[in-house]
Formats: structure tokens, sequence, C-alpha cells
């Protein structure tokens, strides 16, 4: 669920706007340095894959589901500088083709989720794989403890949001309980979740787990059979 | 996915310039932000604006309004705020309001519908590619615009990848009911980036065997008249005039 106009006052949005414009800027200069032309075909696909999987329903219980939001796994897959940008060309593409978030309030969107989620997320990963012995379980226990930190970091990034330029009549500090409360939860869904699809990753082609190998890994091209 | 939310018409506002429409859009729910609430007869005549445009693009207000659903989660949030607050309150029938909570929540509503419905006139009236070219001409870097073009081009491919592999888990009998079947549901998500990603791989194999060399071909566009430009910002200036009027008067 993304921020609508209209919810977050002009100025503040503006702000976020040009703050969150740079930290696209920072990461597309990440993205060419380490990922050179190979950065649109695999951000790109990368940005199919985060769009796809979070139409991809996980039940909770009595009938209620959620989804993946993304940000920490794709970070550990593919790396933070082009999981930053193929969560903001999914931002963009949900907000100009669904509606989904609005238009004036993209800025908001693009700091929560591609900039907070994306760097919180992965600077746990590496924070957490640095003090677990080194193996691939490690990698799944780091993938989980990431997913679980980078849902409420988004969510104070909304509360901060909220605070500045909020247009609503809730304290922030209901607006600050209710969200992390509920952020929490979600992101213990999306630990678990992140964890079990780095797991199986793993399993299969580690070689293609960005935070597994570390930032030196060079993205081998693989041609299949 | 992009061309199943495109109609297709012949229309003043399907033939302008696609850059033209996108800066429209947003001049307008720029303006309709930055709009009070307690302005309130300004927000009925922005709804006209937008009926007016959605009718000049030949859309039927209940296509807009089936469209504009994906907005109902933060309509509910808005209905509790006249519940939850501080400060007067006053009786509506059986109700006991909070009067600025009442305020806050309408003025989310309005200011967010009205975000909504422009955002879907935006996209019925004009192709993914086009929004796509609109947005290279407003000077998106074009590595932006290269990766969400490979997103629209591949996101049939691969959630037609992810229906088969649901039907492949329906057809041995998986019933996804609760937590216990996250970790089914979690390998194909794995197995999904596995697949986007060696995708991907091949896709830039293949541009790399046709000389590619991390630029795409431009294709040249022509330059848009000053009549272009003035129907398209007929809208965004006319809520302006409302604005602004009801400001001076307010």
């Amino acid at each position: 669920m993304h921020i609508p106009d209209g919810f977050i006052d002009v100025p503040t949005s503006v702000a976020f706007a040009g703050i969150a414009a740079a930290g696209v800027a920072l990461s597309l200069k990440g993205a060419k340095s380490t990922l050179d032309e190979k950065t649109a075909p695999l951000a790109g696909l990368t940005a199919t894959f985060i769009f796809a999987v979070q139409m991809l329903n996980f039940p909770v219980a009595a009938g209620t589901s959620g989804h993946l939001l993304g940000g920490a796994l794709a970070a550990i897959l593919v790396g933070p500088w082009a999981a930053s940008l193929a969560l903001t060309v999914v931002l963009l593409m949900q907000g100009l083709l669904f509606a989904d978030g609005g238009l004036t309030a993209l800025g908001l969107n693009v700091f929560n989720m591609s900039l907070i989620g994306v760097w919180v997320g992965y600077a746990s990963f590496i924070a957490i794989k640095k003090i677990l012995p080194k193996n691939k379980s490690s990698i799944s226990i780091a993938a989980f403890l990431a997913g679980l930190i980078s849902v409420p970091f988004a969510a104070a990034g909304f509360v901060l949001q909220y605070a500045i330029g909020g247009t609503a009549t809730f304290s922030i500090s209901q607006v600050l309980t209710a969200m992390l409360g509920t952020h929490f939860l979600i992101g213990i869904g999306e630990g678990v979740i992140s964890a079990l699809a780095v797991g199986a990753v793993m399993a299969s082609r580690s070689d293609l787990v960005y935070g597994y190998k570390g930032s030196q890994q060079v993205l081998e091209t693989r041609v299949k059979e | 996915m992009g061309e199943r939310l495109y109609i297709h018409r012949h229309s003043v506002v399907h033939s302008l310039p696609s850059h033209v429409k996108i800066i429209a859009v947003l001049f307008f729910v720029l303006v309709v932000v930055s709009t009070p609430i307690t302005y309130w007869p300004a927000f009925v005549i922005f709804l006209a604006l937008v009926i007016a445009a959605a009718t000049a693009g030949k859309i039927s207000i209940f296509t807009l309004s089936k469209r504009a659903l994906i907005e109902v989660p933060f309509i509910l949030f808005a209905v509790l705020m006249p519940f939850v607050g501080t400060g007067e309150r006053f009786e509506l029938g059986p109700l006991n309001l909070y009067r600025d909570g009442l305020l806050a929540g309408v003025s989310i509503v309005a200011k967010g519908t009205l975000g909504v419905l422009s955002a879907v006139i935006l996209s019925t009236t004009t192709t993914a590619r086009e929004i796509l070219r609109g947005l290279e001409r407003l000077r998106l870097p074009t590595i932006m615009v290269q990766i969400a073009s490979f997103m629209l081009r591949y996101v049939n491919v691969i959630s037609d990848e992810m229906e088969r592999m649901k039907i492949a888990r329906e057809s041995r009998g998986f019933d996804a009911t609760g937590v216990k079947h996250w970790k089914v549901i979690a390998t194909s998500a794995a197995a999904l980036f596995i697949r986007s990603y060696e995708r991907g791989e091949r896709v830039h194999l293949a541009m790399l065997s046709r000389g590619f060399d991390g630029e795409l071909p431009h294709t040249e566009s022509k330059s848009v008249g000053a009549k272009a430009w003035v129907t398209a910002l007929v809208f965004p200036t006319l809520a302006l005039i409302t604005s602004l009027s009801f400001k001076m008067n307010g």
C-alpha cells in the first residue's frame, strides 16, 4: 500500500522528491560502476521480478494474505544499487499505470521503499553476516533479519514524513505505534519469506546471490547449453 | 500489462503527446493537493474537470470508477479519522465525531480520489510505451527508461511464468492455506527470480550480439506544437484559477 496524493503536504512531498532523486542518482552511479552495460537488462528483469512477486500472495490465517515487499530480498540478490533502481521503477510504473501511490507522493514512496527499505535491509544483512560464521545457513539467517528490520524502518520513514507534513489528525505517537507495530508483524513475514527465498536460490544458483560473495563478485554471463 | 490498461479510442485526449499529458496530470494533482479542503466547492469543480477530461477521452465513468478501486484501503483508513483524535467534537445523528478528524478524513479521501482518477485517465488514454517515451522526453535518465521498458516488455512473460508455476503447484494437489505453506511459495519466488535473472542474462547476450553498447537507438520525435500544450493545460489551469479564486475570496 503506497502513500496517495494529499496525505502528506506539498512542501514535504517536494523536499522528499528531491532527496529521492539524489538517492536514485547515486544508485545510478553505483549501478553503472558495478554492472556497466548490464544494468538495464538485469535491473529491468529484477524490476519485473519484484512487480510479479508482489502479486504472489502468502496466506496468513483465516483468509487473509500478504505479499512480499521485496526491498531487502532484491538487495541481497542483485546488490543494493540495482535493487534501488528496480524498486524505483516499480513504484514509478505502479503510480503512472495503476494509480497505486500518488504521483505527487512518488518521492515519499521512493524514499521509504527504494532507499530506506533497500539500504537498511542491505546494511543489516552485511552487518549480521559479518557476525555469523561463514557458511550458507548464516546467509539465510542474515536474510531473515534483513527482511525483518527493513520493513519497520521503511514504516519509520513514513512516520518521519508524517511528523513533518502529515495532513491527518492522528497524533504522531499514535501513528508511530500503529505503523511500527503492524510493520513489525509484516516484517516477520517478510523476513521468513526472504530467508526461504534466498535459501532456495542459494541451493541451486548461489553464484547469483550478490550478498553471498560480497561486492567483489563479478557477475558472470552464463549461457544455457 | 500496460497494454491491458490502455483503451483504444480516437479522441483529443488520446492524440495528445504523452509528455504533455504527464505534465498536465502532475500539474492538476499538485493544484488539487495544495487546495485546502475548506474550499469545498473548488473540489466539486475539480471533480467536474476530471469527469470532463474523461468524457473528452471517451472513457466511461464506470471504467474510471472501477480502476479507482485501488484506493479503497486508504478510504477505510480515512473513515476512522473522525472517531480518533483531539479537539472539538460534535454530534452527528448517533455519532460523536471530531471536527478536525472529519475534515482531515474528507480531505484525504477527496484529494486521493482526484489523484487516482487523474492517473487512471492518463493510463487509459496512453499506452505504456508512450508513457515511457514521454518520461524520456521529460529527461528521466535514459537508464531508468531502459529499466522501465524492460519491465514492461517482460512483465507479461514473467507473470505468465508465475501463473504456470501456480498451475503446476495446484495440479499436484497444493492448496495454500496458512503459514506452513510459505516455504513452497517462497521456493516458487526463488525459482521465479532465477528464471527472471537467467532471462535477463539471455536478453543481455542477445543485445550484445546485436551490437548493444549501453545506449538504445533513439527514434526521432517530432516537436510538439503550442496547440497541444494549450489543449492539455486547459484542465490544470482551470483548476488553478478555481483554487486561487477561492483563496482570494476565502
